[in-house]
C-alpha cells in the first residue's frame, strides 16, 4: 500500500508540473486558436530569470516577481511582434511561428544564461512530508496548490467578469466579438501575458523540484501539450486532469510496468483515450461548418 | 501538363549543372541532404499540403526506413538495395495500422497523436538496443548494387536526386488526378467531400501510406549514405523539422518542399559564422519567413511575381 | 502549378550564395572540433568547447606549435550525429584542418569516423564508449576513460566494502546505457549481483517510482547510477526523500562540483569513480597529476566562472596530446601526427597518465579512476583499493 502510494504521490507531482504548462496552452488556444509552442520556453523563462537574478543578488521573492515581469513582456512581445503581424495565417504557420520562437528564446536564453543545470530553494523546506507510508516533497503540494489557485482564479475571469466574457466571445467568433466592439487584439495580447504570467509562476514554482536549464521548456511543452489535449483542449480543468492523468500514468507504469517505456505507455494511453474520446477528456465537442 | 512537368525539367536542369559548381564533396554532401529531406518533405507535404491533415510525427517513418535497412543489412542478411523497398513496404504498413484509427482524429487532437507516434518509434529505437544499437545508434553497411558499392556524397547525389525527382513527378501527376481532387475537397470540408460520395476515410488513410512511404525511403537513403544512424533521426524535433520544412515552403507546393528542405539544411550550416547566436538568428528567420511569407515562399513569390505581370 | 524559371534560377543562385564559406589562411595548423555544444549533450560539450578555445589561445599566446599559430574550427552538431557527420565533412573538405579534436558523444563519433578515416586525418574522441577503440581504428584515439573502467572502480569499491548484491538505476541517455551495459558485463567477474534495475529519462523530474522499487527488492545493499546531468541529482534527492539507507554509487557522469550544489545535503556519503582534476587540491603532494589538474582547475574557474568538468579536462587531454605529438614530428603531417600520438608515453593528464600504443589508443588503465566519497559537501579521496 506504501508503495501505491509513492506511486501516486509522484505521478501527483509531476501531474502537477505539467497541468501548470498545460494550462498556459489552455487560455491561449482558448482567445487566439493558437497553440503555442513557445509555452514550455515562458517555464524556463521564469525558472532561469529567478536563478540568474538571485545570483545577482536581488532577494529571492524580488527576483521571482521580476522574472515573471519579464516573461510577461516576452510574452507580450511574442504577440505583438509574431502572432499579430501573422494575421489570417493559417493555424499551421501560427504554429511553425510560435515554434519558431521557442527556437529564438532557448538561443537567447543560451547566450544571456548558461548551459548549466540549476536550482532554487524550496519553499517549504527539503524534509519530505510522511503521508500514508509515502515520502512527499512540500514542494509538491505547493505546486498542486499553485495550479489549484490559478485555475480556481481563470474560472473566476472567464465566468465572473465582462473581461473573461470578452475573452470568451474573441474565441467563438472573432468578427462577432469586433462587432460589439471588443478589442480583439487586446484581448488576444492579455491572453498570451496571463498565459506567459502562468508559465512563469510554473516555473519559480517547479524548479525546486525538476531543476532548471536553458532547454528544459522542450520537453514540458511536449508534455504539457499533450496532456492539455488528453483533457479536452479548451477546458482549463481539462488541462489540469489530463496532466495529472499524464502524471499518474507515467509513475504507475515506472512503478509497476516499465520504467523503459513509462512515456511510451503514456502515450499509447493517450491515443487510445483520443480514439475513443475524440474531444478529450473534458473537451466540449467541436461544431463543423460546411 | 505542360507548366507542371516544365518545372521539374528546371529543376532536373539545375539538379545536373549543380554540380559543376560545388567547390568541395562538401557541398555535394549538403545538397545529396537537401533532396534527401526534400523527398520526405514531398511526402508529408501530400498529406499536410493537399489533404490538410497535421502530422508531427514523420519522422517517426524515416527512422523506420533508416532502422529497417539498418537491421536487415546487418542481423538478416538481406541486400542493401532490396532493404530499401522492405522496409518501405514495413513503414506501408505501419503507416495503414495506425493511420486507419489516427485519422480519425481532426486537427489538434491528430497532430498530438502523430506526435505520440513519432515519441513512441523514438523510445521503442532507442530502448531495444539488442537490436537498433540503444542511444548510440548502428552502423549501417554501405548500399551495394550488384557489384558496386555506393559510397561517397557524388554517387549519393545523383540517386538522392533522380528519386526526389521522380518522387515530385508522382506528387504533381497526384495533384492534378480525381485523388488529388479528392485530397483538395477532403482539405476544405471532410463533411462535403462525404457528401459528394468520397471515401473520405479511404482516401485519407491512402495519402498517410504514401507520404510514409516518402518518409521511409529518405530514411533507408539517409542510413545508407551515412553509414550510420541513430535514434534521433525519429525524435520529435526532427518530425517538427519535417513540418516546418513542408510549411516554410509552401503548403501543397511540391517546389516549396524542395525549397524547404533546402533552406533548413543549408541554413545552420551558413549561420556557424554566428556561433553562440546561432539558434536565436535561426529562429528569427524562421518567424519572418512565415510572418512576411505566410503561405509558404514559392506560393508568396508565386503570388508576387503573377501580381505584377499586367 | 506553375514555377517561373526566373525563381527557380534565383533560388539556386541563393542556395550557391549561401554556402559561401570563411577564408582560410595557410601557415597555420588547423584543428577542427565537431562538439555538442547545445542539445542533450550540452552538459558535455559546453565545457569542452570552452577549454579547446581557452588553451588554443593560451598556446598561441606563448608562440604557437612549431612556430605556427594554431587555428581552432568549432562546429556544433547540436546533439546530432547527422550533423556531426556534415561538419566533419567541411572540416575536411572546406577548412581543410590538420587535425580533430572533438565528437562529444559516442555517436557522433562513430558516425564521423569514416570520414576521418577516409580522409586520413587523426581524430581524438572525447567520447567515453569502449566502440571507439575496440576494434582500433588507425587514425582514431580517445581521451576519456571507457564505462567498463568506471564499474570496475565501483565494483572494487564494492567488493572491499563486501557489498554484492546491488540495483541498479540509470539514465535512458546514451551515457547512461553504454555504462549501464559495461556494468551489467563486468558484474559477474567481479562477483556482483544486480538483484534489480530500473531506469529514467534524462530529463525526468522523479525517479521515487523506480527507486521505490529498488529499495524493496529484498537483499539489496547498494545502488548504483549510471547516468549524467541533472539526472543523479535527481536520484540522489529522491534517495534521501525516501529515507533509503543504502549506500549510493554515483558515476563519473557527475562531472563537476555543481552536482554537490543541485543535490544538496542528500549528496552526504555518496561514492563515485572520477577522474583526478575534481579533487585537485586534495591530491597528494607528490602526484604526478596535482600540478597539471590544480592549474587546469584554477584556469577553467579564473575564466569560466564555474566549477571544472571533468569533460572538459578530456578536451584538455586531447588538445594537449595532439599539440605534444605534433611537437615531437616536429610537423603537422597528418601521417607523422599519428604515429606520434600513437607513441604517447607518459603523458600526465586530468585523466591519468597516458601510455598509448598501435593496440591501446586510449591509453589510460584503472589507476586513472579516483573513488571519490562526499563528506560535508565536498570532494574527499578513498584510500585505494586492493583488488
Amino acid at each position: 500500500m506504501a508503495e501505491f502510494l509513492q506511486f501516486f504521490f509522484s505521478g501527483l507531482t509531476v501531474g502537477a508540473v505539467y497541468a501548470l504548462v498545460a494550462l498556459g496552452f489552455t487560455l491561449i488556444y482558448n482567445s487566439s486558436d493558437v497553440i503555442n509552442f513557445g509555452q514550455g520556453e515562458f517555464v524556463m523563462l521564469g525558472g532561469m530569470s529567478t536563478v540568474f537574478l538571485a545570483a545577482a543578488g536581488m532577494p529571492l521573492s524580488l527576483a521571482a516577481f521580476a522574472a515573471i515581469i519579464i516573461t510577461i513582456a516576452v510574452g507580450l512581445a511574442l504577440h505583438r511582434l509574431a502572432i499579430e503581424p501573422a494575421g489570417d495565417a493559417s493555424p499551421v504557420t501560427l504554429i511553425m511561428i510560435t515554434i519558431g520562437a521557442s527556437i529564438f528564446l532557448r538561443g537567447a536564453a543560451e547566450v544571456i544564461f548558461d548551459k548549466r543545470f540549476h536550482s532554487l530553494p524550496p519553499m517549504l523546506g527539503s524534509a519530505p512530508l510522511h503521508i500514508g507510508g509515502a515520502a512527499v516533497l512540500p514542494q509538491s503540494l505547493v505546486v498542486l496548490a499553485g495550479a489549484g489557485i490559478i485555475v480556481v482564479l481563470l474560472w473566476l475571469m472567464i465566468d465572473r467578469t465582462l473581461l473573461g466574457k470578452a475573452v470568451v466571445a474573441t474565441a467563438v467568433n472573432r468578427l462577432a466579438a469586433r462587432l460589439v466592439g471588443i478589442d480583439t487584439r487586446r484581448i488576444v495580447g492579455l491572453s498570451f501575458a496571463i498565459s506567459a504570467a502562468i508559465g512563469a509562476v510554473a516555473g519559480v514554482l517547479v524548479t525546486p523540484i525538476t531543476l532548471t536549464s536553458y532547454d528544459v521548456g522542450t520537453l514540458l511543452a511536449l508534455k504539457g501539450f499533450a496532456a492539455a489535449m488528453l483533457g479536452g483542449i479548451g477546458s482549463a480543468l481539462g488541462a489540469v486532469v489530463g496532466a495529472l492523468v499524464l502524471g499518474m500514468l507515467e509513475a504507475f507504469s515506472a512503478g509497476y510496468l516499465s520504467s523503459k517505456y513509462k512515456d511510451a505507455i503514456a502515450f499509447l494511453v493517450i491515443l487510445v483515450v483520443l480514439l475513443t474520446m475524440p474531444q478529450g477528456l473534458l473537451g466540449k465537442g467541436k461544431i463543423e461548418r460546411v | 501538363m505542360a507548366h507542371r512537368l516544365a518545372g521539374l525539367a528546371v529543376i532536373a536542369v539545375i539538379a545536373v549543372l549543380l554540380p559543376a559548381f560545388f567547390p568541395s564533396a562538401y557541398y555535394t554532401r549538403v545538397a545529396t541532404l537537401v533532396f534527401i529531406f526534400a523527398l520526405a518533405a514531398v511526402g508529408l507535404n501530400l498529406l499536410m499540403g493537399f489533404a490538410g491533415q497535421v502530422s508531427l510525427g514523420h519522422a517517426g517513418f524515416v527512422g523506420i526506413g533508416g532502422y529497417s535497412v539498418a537491421i536487415g543489412a546487418t542481423y538478416l542478411g538481406m541486400p542493401t538495395w532490396l532493404c530499401i523497398f522492405v522496409s518501405a513496404a514495413l513503414s506501408g504498413l505501419v503507416a495503414f495500422l495506425v493511420g486507419r484509427p489516427i485519422l480519425r482524429l481532426r486537427g489538434h487532437y491528430l497532430a498530438v497523436a502523430t506526435l505520440g507516434f513519432g515519441v513512441l518509434v523514438g523510445i521503442v529505437l532507442t530502448n531495444e538496443a539488442a537490436w537498433t544499437g540503444g542511444p548510440d545508434g548502428m552502423t549501417v553497411p554501405r548500399l551495394t548494387l550488384l557489384t558496386w558499392q555506393v559510397r561517397g556524397a557524388d554517387a549519393w547525389y545523383w540517386i538522392a536526386a533522380s528519386t526526389f525527382l521522380g518522387g515530385a513527378m508522382l506528387a504533381l501527376n497526384l495533384n492534378d488526378s480525381p485523388t488529388g481532387r479528392a485530397l483538395k475537397a477532403i482539405h476544405d470540408s471532410e463533411v462535403a467531400a462525404a457528401v459528394l460520395g468520397i471515401d473520405v476515410s479511404y482516401q485519407k488513410l491512402a495519402i498517410f501510406v504514401v507520404s510514409a512511404i516518402y518518409a521511409s525511403v529518405a530514411g533507408s537513403y539517409l542510413a545508407l549514405f551515412n553509414g550510420h544512424i541513430t535514434p534521433d533521426v525519429s525524435g520529435f524535433l526532427s518530425s517538427i523539422e519535417l513540418a516546418a520544412m513542408v510549411v516554410l515552403g509552401g503548403m501543397g507546393s511540391v517546389a516549396g518542399s524542395l525549397v524547404g528542405a533546402a533552406v533548413l539544411v543549408v541554413l545552420p550550416q551558413t549561420l556557424t559564422v554566428l556561433h553562440e547566436y546561432e539558434h536565436m538568428v535561426l529562429g528569427l528567420i524562421l518567424m519572418g519567413f512565415m510572418i512576411f511569407l505566410r503561405r509558404g515562399i514559392v506560393p508568396s513569390l508565386a503570388g508576387a511575381v503573377a501580381r505584377r505581370r499586367p | 502549378m506553375p514555377i517561373s524559371k526566373r525563381m527557380i534560377v534565383t533560388a539556386a543562385l541563393g542556395l550557391a550564395i549561401t554556402m559561401a564559406s570563411g577564408l582560410s589562411a595557410s601557415a597555420q595548423i588547423k584543428v577542427g572540433a565537431v562538439l555538442s555544444v547545445t542539445g542533450p549533450a550540452s552538459f558535455l560539450g559546453d565545457p569542452e568547447k570552452k577549454t579547446l578555445e581557452m588553451y588554443v589561445a593560451d598556446i598561441n599566446a606563448k608562440g604557437g606549435v612549431n612556430g605556427k599559430q594554431l587555428q581552432l574550427i568549432v562546429y556544433d552538431d547540436g546533439g546530432d550525429a547527422n550533423n556531426a557527420r556534415t561538419f566533419a565533412t567541411r572540416l575536411i573538405e572546406e577548412d581543410k584542418i590538420d587535425a580533430m579534436v572533438g565528437g562529444t558523444t559516442t555517436g557522433s563519433t562513430l558516425a564521423m569516423i569514416p570520414v576521418f578515416e577516409d580522409a586520413q586525418t587523426p581524430f581524438i574522441s572525447l567520447a567515453g564508449a569502449i566502440q571507439i577503440i575496440e576494434p582500433v581504428h588507425k587514425w582514431v584515439f580517445k581521451t576519456p576513460h571507457t564505462d567498463k573502467m568506471a564499474c570496475e572502480k565501483i565494483f572494487a569499491d564494492l567488493k572491499q566494502r563486501q557489498l554484492t548484491t546491488i540495483g541498479m538505476i540509470s539514465g535512458t541517455d546514451a551515457f547512461g546505457k553504454s555504462m549501464r551495459d559495461q556494468c551489467v558485463a563486468v558484474a559477474p567477474q567481479w562477483g556482483i549481483k544486480i538483484a534489480h534495475e530500473e531506469s529514467y529519462g534524462p530529463r525526468d523530474s522523479d525517479m521515487t517510482p523506480q527507486l521505490t522499487n529498488i529499495a524493496n527488492t529484498a537483499g539489496i545493499q547498494a545502488v548504483v547510477n549510471p547516468g549524467f546531468g541533472q539526472g543523479p541529482a535527481i536520484v540522489t534527492r529522491n534517495y534521501r526523500q525516501l529515507g533509503i539507507n543504502l549506500p549510493l554509487y554515483e558515476s563519473h557522469g557527475v562531472a563537476s562540483k555543481q552536482y554537490i550544489e543541485l543535490a544538496g545535503t542528500a549528496a552526504e556519503g555518496v561514492r563515485l569513480p572520477a577522474a583526478a582534476l575534481l579533487v585537485a587540491d586534495k591530491l597528494a603532494d607528490g602526484d604526478p597529476q596535482k600540478p597539471i589538474v590544480v592549474d587546469y582547475a584554477r584556469a577553467y574557474q579564473q575564466k569560466t566562472g564555474q566549477a571544472v568538468s571533468t569533460f572538459g579536462g578530456h578536451a584538455y587531454d586531447g588538445l594537449m596530446i595532439l599539440v605534444q605529438a605534433m611537437q615531437r614530428a616536429k610537423s603537422a603531417d597528418k601521417a607523422k601526427v599519428r604515429d606520434e600520438i600513437e607513441k604517447t608515453k607518459g603523458y600526465v593528464g586530468t585523466a591519468g597518465i597516458v601510455n598509448m600504443s598501435p593496440s591501446d589508443h586510449m591509453g589510460l588503465d584503472l589507476s586513472a579512476f579516483r573513488m571519490l566519497e562526499i563528506k560535508n559537501g565536498d570532494w574527499t579521496l578513498v584510500p585505494d583499493v586492493k583488488s
